[in-house]
């Protein structure tokens, strides 16, 4: 009885967080683009809720709220190829996360950094791919500034909610 | 600014991980800036043009002529006018118009990007076939 209780909780925060993360994409949709001429330049504020999830509760499920956010925030904002480009983002970023802080020589702001950056990265491999154009990866110095910048404001954010909200409350 | 923390357990791993976040910061942007500095350097001017849809080369022209191309990929289109040297796409069917608001270009390698009708303008020089002779 006491599994099932706990397995449902699980499903239930998972849900919460994938919905808190969508409306984060949401608030990020509505926001202008700071600079036409790169694309991709964003703040990232869904990453607030990735990185608190995997330093709460662990990689397994920062991946599932990763993914359910973008497999929806695909559908409602975008089409087939930024579901790709952002999947690349993702996954990497998720990836490179996972390894610092297992490392543990970083704080959340550096992780969230590498984070940021390796989303960035991810991206632009994909358009190298898709388009068949190594040339794009020169708006890597560009997005390199502005993913550092957006990471630390994130990796502050995220460590605000880390510090702050119990962890034990979950499950 | 001197701020405690109030664990003091872990007062001193805090700090030693700001440490590490600053330096991993810092090194992190030495490294774009230099490899951006290389590629800057290391850029000549080009002397042709090479338009490409959907991975196909579909024209070349040389840079030192002036031209207008109007490139069609289905209901999409893109203007492209070479001017004084200079390439540049000045009008788009796009919706976000990245390509247009895109400065011209006149270095080897740089490229007019447009996604969404999966454009590429390019220039390169010709008489240098082999595009990776650096590395």
């Amino acid at each position: 009885m006491k599994n099932r209780q706990t397995k449902t909780r699980k499903i239930a925060f998972m849900g919460l967080f994938s919905s808190l993360a969508l409306l984060l994409s949401y608030v990020e949709f509505l926001l202008p683009p700071i600079f036409v001429a790169v694309p991709g330049i964003k703040v990232g504020l869904p990453n607030v809720v990735i990185l608190f999830v995997l330093y709460c509760l662990g990689l397994k499920y920062a991946a599932v709220v990763s993914f359910t956010r973008l497999c929806i925030s695909s559908l409602l904002f975008g089409n087939a190829m930024t579901f790709a480009y952002s999947l690349a983002g993702a996954v990497l970023s998720l990836i490179v996360m996972a390894i610092l802080k297992k490392i543990d020589k970083l704080s959340e702001v550096g992780v969230s950094v590498a984070g940021g950056v390796s989303h960035n990265l991810g991206q632009v491999l994909v358009a190298v791919v898709l388009l068949n154009t190594p040339q794009i990866a020169y708006y890597m110095v560009v997005l390199t500034v502005t993913g550092t910048i957006s990471g630390i404001f994130i990796g502050l954010c995220g460590a605000l909610m880390i510090k702050r909200v119990p962890k034990n409350k979950f499950f | 600014m001197l701020k405690k923390n109030k664990s003091n357990t872990s007062a001193s791993d805090v700090g030693r991980k700001r440490k590490n976040d600053i330096i991993f910061i810092v090194l992190l942007l030495v490294v774009i800036s230099v490899s951006a500095l290389v590629m800057l350097l290391m850029r000549s001017e080009g002397d042709t043009v090479i338009v490409t849809v959907d991975g196909k080369t579909i024209g070349e022209y040389p840079l030192s002529e002036n031209r207008e191309e109007k490139i069609k990929n289905g209901d999409g289109y893109n203007i492209l006018v070479i001017k004084d040297g200079k390439a540049d796409v000045t009008e788009a069917s796009c919706p976000d118009g990245i390509c247009s608001a895109h400065r011209p270009i006149q270095h080897d390698g740089e490229s007019i990007i447009c996604l969404p009708n999966k454009v590429v303008v390019e220039v390169r020089t010709q008489d240098k076939n082999q595009p990776d002779i650096i590395t």
